[in-house]
């Protein structure tokens, strides 16, 4: 394989793994909170189809954009009422919020488009357009490096840096940070926030609304970055994935980060079957290759390698006792 | 600032007419009570007298129905405990609340931080400790994890971030339960420099000692009610008792001198590991005869939970335990619960709401749990037959008088003492060679203690078997016949309790063998 | 104290979750441009309104009935097995194998032989996930979650790769062979002269699914089992002081569940399709979630729960087709039932067991109160 043909599996790499890295960050603020979410692929769905619709209608990305982060941050306000404020249960609720996601898309793409529940094809400020980084051109002659910084590192959608970015940024919030300190005592030991005379719900509510932010890029990064435009389900199971690669980085977010490009480099590779083939002399079933983040996180949980321990008050709501 | 000395000063704390109920369950009625600045203040009752609700008031944790609270002499209102914090009280729970995969000083940063960045607070934090560790001997290394220390450990931080966010009055409830008596006693040295320092203290107990010892004022309360404030100098331990249950209180259970036959159960040389390794039984023997009490006096935590569960069958160990001479299985697919039941061992557990009972099954259902195998409860080789149980739980429940008498309530809506009477009529009723009852009277009020203990005698001298594992020492003291002492899961040593007394015992919970004492 | 009538916890507290879900579905038609009392009444038809329409809500009823008593059974251990999809997958695949390469005489021996398949298919699935818990901690929410998905790759791949007929280009067995024909209802309603749609799916297993409700029944509130696994549910550290081994109950529970999930195969593999085809589940598996909740994990309330789904997927497909609404309408008001049965539980009972207290206060007699009593 030559050098052009693994920078385009690797560019193909950064690409799907940006949903699955801003969901899964988007999961850990979470999830370090005590909050699970298994609710992330209906925050990613209903930010895709409200941002490519939005864009669609007014023919800006950035509104489009805006509009995704608040239908996903609505679907968090809902999770957070019922798992914190009512004491639900975080699973089931995530549940529920992944059909109404799931229905509600196509309902409203078909009552608004009555175009099959898709929304218009996105075009020119419509959607988030590649970005070519100064001397990408002039450098792509230097030998190896040239061809990596404009064929791998030039040439993403703005949302595919940001992503790249948030990484460092939730590491320093979380370990460096009043508020880090806090949103990780709130996911080991409620109890122990709230008689420091900190909020839990308050804490809470905030993990729950960071995580529909990063979930409202990842989905308007889907219809607006990656593709152009809403089509019904086309998650896909980013959700699941980004949830896989949460367990799989044990809750951190630099290992996040390798948990999702790998998961991305086997989307990635999924896709060029032939490589596959070419590269190790036999063919692999693509269905394998979907499988695989699922087969390796179970294997991971199952503490074969390492030990996956989650937040100690992951999913239990907090009652005060004395 | 008040300073001790000033005779006319305000009270640190006064709460008037205080109430709050729980649903049906009045938990604090109508509560007054005036805290001197620079003093210890004992609160003292049973359990579910009300007090930690009281202390949750306080603390902003409840909110009271009724009542006010001033703080030093300004009425303050409380809704949460920020602004308890705020004005200047500090609490350690019983169960403490800590993170405990944090260090010792983000645990005490956690909600007290300078600034939106952590590490000016963990430096300040840092120094602060340190001051505070020479000025009142509690040192504690603030890099480790909480997970990694004792619990004495841990109460210090509790202590520490009270005094960190700048506490005057700090409120302790129940300290001593997971302490040993040499800790307690540190414990109570510790809060001694507090006072000196002007420090405000409330300490609530059930233990009439600790009152004796270093309150200068001490408040009953009893069902939710305050009986009486008084003097610690001015009153005796048989006069609070009698505040606290409200009638002469009877320390002796009557009973007649042991018969004890050959012996029942034989263990030689028992050990534990736990998950994380640590040995929480280190080699143990002790024998217990027929028509015997054998009590284990101890502090909670070294290690009769665990031996009670190696003996009710759900705790692997080594080591080999005889019941009436013959091998009992502790590690094969015999070492069960249903087998240990078979054999003829019964158990009442430490924690009835956790282990004894379901507390969402019926009386019904919890009268055969753990039993639910035995043939006279099966219709066929998969049906039980639940008719037949119903009727026979109506007849125990009638038998030991519990109240209601109703078969087809909830567990959980039965009083302690009424479940606690469920679980012993359950396996008193099997006519079992061999009792393991932990903590007997644990959260039961005392007409059922009473009753309890009576049950319990009435079992030896039909010549069974009993092994009873208390926290009480008082209790240990009334029913055994013989006593052995646990210390970090060892016995420390057997007495007779007419030869022995609390000191002595105290010391054999401490950890120091007779001789050296 | 009791703080409600059972009548209240097992009636009165899914009707006001059901009438909140149903108002709020009705709001989202309205929002979408439609009429929701037109669409109620269309859905009410196309359900109910024919033995057609019968014949298709019993038909999706029965497959609701297994995946509802499914979750159920591992609800009953306190285990939320959200991998009824996958372990329905698996059940196909073993109603396909069975029929396919079993030469069966006559369907009453074929759907035994279906049923043991299906069953063993099924539980096989959820045994794996339920040994990671017992043994090695693996949440089992999670790695239900991914036994799904890698259940939907592995019927892709065998059914593109290895059961797909020689010569065939779409990703499906063959057709089973005649003797494994289940009667529909029409066929079975027949010898006894009463006449019905014979273009309707529902078929011989709706009756299985009853006689498995029945089962469920007597297993959970009956057997030495099912109290063992009720006692596990409610509390661990009791059951483990009882001699019930933790192991023991989370294997055998989630084997249950998963067999009554793969079990759901007889009726849309055997006796709808007859053959077997790419996602086959059609989301079934968690429906059974929706169900299991809003039959407060009864079977009886199952069976309701499972009829009245049913009829929500048969109708939200007429409506479809006679309406511009789409068929995902059921998709929201499915969430919507699973939100307020599930998880916001608390938002209903709250003030409800507070509106009983306060009536219970003012009506009391002593002898109500049993902590008073010392």
């Amino acid at each position: 394989m030559d050098l052009l043909t693994l920078l385009q599996v690797l560019d193909a790499t950064v690409r799907l793994s940006t949903p699955l890295l801003l969901a899964c960050l988007a999961g850990l603020f979470s999830e370090r909170a005590g909050i699970f979410d298994i609710g992330l692929e209906g925050k990613m769905l209903a930010a895709a189809f409200t941002a490519a619709a939005v864009a669609a209608i007014t023919g800006n990305v950035w509104i489009g954009l805006v509009a995704g982060i608040a239908a996903s941050l609505l679907f968090s306000a809902i999770h957070g009422l019922a798992s914190i404020t009512f004491r639900g249960n975080q699973l089931i609720s995530g549940v529920a919020l992944n059909f109404l996601a799931s229905g509600l898309t196509v309902l409203v793409a078909q009552a608004w488009f009555a175009q099959g529940g898709r929304t218009p094809s996105l075009q020119g400020a419509a959607r988030f357009n590649p970005i070519t980084l100064p001397f990408a051109e002039s450098l792509s002659g230097v030998p190896i490096l040239g061809p990596i910084y404009a064929e791998l590192i030039s040439g993403h959608t703005i949302l595919v840096y940001v992503s790249f970015l948030v990484v460092p940024l939730t590491w320093w919030i979380l370990f460096r940070t009043r508020f880090g300190l806090r949103l990780r005592a709130v996911g080991e030991n409620p109890a122990a926030v709230d008689t420091a005379g900190i909020s839990v719900v308050g804490l809470r509510f905030a993990a729950v609304g960071i995580c529909g932010v990063l979930c409202g890029i990842a989905g308007a990064y889907l219809s607006t970055g990656l593709q152009a435009g809403f089509v019904k389900d086309m998650t896909a199971g980013r959700g699941y994935i980004a949830l896989a690669a949460l367990i799989f980085a044990k809750w951190r977010p630099w290992y996040a980060l390798t948990a999702c490009l790998l998961f991305g480099f086997l989307q990635a590779i999924a896709l060029r079957s032939d490589l596959i083939e070419a590269v190790i002399g036999f063919r692999i079933q693509i269905q394998l290759l979907d499988a695989l983040p699922y087969i390796l996180t179970v294997i991971i949980l199952a503490g074969f390698v390492g030990k996956a321990i989650p937040p100690r008050a992951g999913g239990e709501p907090y009652v005060k006792e004395r | 600032m008040t300073s001790p000395a000033s005779g006319t000063a305000h009270p640190a704390i006064e709460l008037r007419g205080i109430s709050k109920a729980f649903g049906a369950v009045q938990a604090n009625k109508d509560i007054s009570i005036r805290v001197m600045p620079g003093t210890i203040h004992g609160i003292i009752g049973e359990n579910g007298a009300g007090k930690s609700t009281l202390m949750s008031i306080l603390y902003g944790f409840y909110k009271a129905d009724a009542g006010e609270i001033f703080i030093n002499g300004s009425k303050t209102l409380i809704p949460d405990s920020q602004a308890a914090i705020a004005a200047g009280i500090g609490m350690v729970f019983q169960h403490f609340k800590l993170v405990e995969n944090f260090t010792v000083l983000e645990n005490v940063v956690l909600g007290a931080e300078d600034s939106g960045l952590l590490r000016p607070s963990l430096a300040r934090a840092r120094r602060e400790l340190k001051s505070l560790a020479e000025e009142y001997e509690l040192n504690v290394d603030p890099d480790a994890l909480i997970e990694d220390i004792g619990v004495g450990m841990q109460q210090r931080v509790e202590i520490l971030k009270a005094l960190y966010r700048k506490a005057d009055i700090l409120i302790l409830d129940e300290p001593t339960g997971v302490l040993t008596p040499a800790e307690a006693d540190q414990l109570f040295r510790i809060l001694g420099r507090l006072k000196e320092e002007g420090k405000t203290i409330i300490l609530i107990t059930h233990k009439l000692r600790e009152i004796m010892e270093i309150t200068e004022t001490v408040s009953v309360m009893r069902r939710g009610e305050m009986t009486a404030t008084v003097k610690t100098a001015e009153t005796s331990p048989p006069e609070l008792a009698e505040l606290m249950v409200g009638r002469k209180v009877l320390l002796r259970v009557d009973k007649k001198p042991a018969t004890p036959g050959a012996n029942v159960l034989e263990v030689r040389d028992l050990k534990v590991t736990d998950d994380k390794g640590v040995r929480r039984l280190k080699g143990i023997s002790f024998d217990v005869r027929a028509g015997e009490i054998l009590g284990i006096a101890g502090v909670a935590g070294n290690g009769q939970s665990e031996l009670l569960e190696v003996l009710g069958g759900y705790e692997k160990a080594s080591g080999t335990i005889r019941l009436n001479g013959e091998l009992i299985d502790l590690t094969g697919k015999h070492s069960d619960g249903q087998s240990r039941r078979h054999r003829g061992i019964a158990h009442v557990p430490e924690d009835r709401q956790r282990e004894g009972l379901i507390m969402d099954y019926m009386a019904w259902e919890n009268a055969v749990f753990g039993y639910h195998h035995e043939p006279e409860y099966q219709k066929s080789r998969l049906f039980m037959d639940n008719a037949a149980i119903r009727e026979d739980a109506a007849a125990k429940m009638g038998r030991f008088d519990v109240r209601p008498p109703d078969p087809k309530l909830s567990a959980k809506n039965f009083s302690g003492g009424n479940q606690q009477k469920i679980v012993l009529a359950r396996e008193i009723e099997r006519n079992p060679d061999l009792l393991l009852i932990g903590q007997p009277t644990r959260g039961v009020d005392i007409g059922a203690i009473e009753f309890i203990h009576q049950q319990i005698v009435a079992l030896r001298d039909q010549g069974k078997a009993i092994l009873l594992v208390s926290v009480e020492l008082d209790e240990i003291l009334s029913l055994s016949d013989r006593i052995a002492v646990m210390f970090d899961g060892q016995i420390m040593g057997e007495r007779l309790p007419s030869e022995t007394d609390a000191k002595e015992l105290g010391l054999l919970m401490a950890g120091m063998t007779g001789e050296a004492a | 104290m009791q703080k409600m009538p059972q009548w209240a916890d097992v009636v009165l507290i899914p009707l006001i979750s059901l009438i909140l879900a149903a108002v709020l579905s009705g709001l989202v038609i309205l929002a979408i441009g439609e009429n929701p009392i037109t669409a109620l009444t269309i859905m009410i038809d196309g359900a109910m309104g024919s033995k057609y329409a019968w014949g298709y809500t019993l038909y999706y009823a029965t497959n609701f009935i297994f995946t509802g008593l499914a979750v159920s059974v591992a609800f009953h251990a306190r285990m939320f097995n959200i991998g009824g999809e996958g372990q329905a997958t698996l059940g196909g695949l073993g109603v396909a194998l069975c029929c396919l390469y079993l030469p069966w005489p006559h369907w009453t021996l074929a759907i035994l032989g279906a049923i043991v398949a299906s069953a063993a298919f099924g539980a096989i699935w959820a045994l794996i996930p339920a040994w990671l818990q017992a043994k090695r901690g693996s949440h089992i929410v999670i790695t239900t979650i991914m036994f799904n998905f890698i259940a939907a790759a592995l019927l892709n791949y065998l059914l593109v790769s290895v059961l797909k007929p020689v010569g065939s280009m779409e990703p499906a067995t063959g057709k089973f062979p005649e003797p494994t024909h289940l009667p529909n209802f029409a066929e079975m309603l027949a010898p006894l002269g009463i006449s019905f749609s014979r273009g309707a799916p529902a078929n011989v297993s709706f009756i299985i699914a009853i006689l498995a409700c029945f089962a469920v029944w007597a297993l959970i509130w009956k057997t030495r089992l099912g109290y063992e696994i009720r006692a596990f549910g409610h509390s661990e550290s009791a059951a483990k002081y009882a001699g019930i081994s933790p192991t023991k109950i989370i294997l055998i529970s989630m084997s249950i569940s998963g067999a009554l999930a793969g079990m759901m195969a007889l009726n849309n593999v055997m006796g709808e399709a007859e053959r077997l085809v790419l996602n086959a589940t059609e989301g079934a598996g968690f429906i059974g979630i929706a169900v299991a909740l809003m039959g407060r994990s009864h079977p009886l309330g199952i069976f309701l729960a499972a009829l009245l789904f049913g009829a929500l997927y048969q109708g939200g497909a007429i409506l479809s087709q006679d309406t511009s609404i789409p068929v995902q309408i059921v998709l929201v008001i499915q969430a919507l039932v699973i939100m307020f049965t599930g998880a916001l539980d608390n938002m209903v009972r709250v003030p409800l067991e507070k509106v009983f207290l306060a009536f219970n206060l003012s009506s009391a007699k002593p002898a109500t109160k049993p902590t008073a009593a010392e």
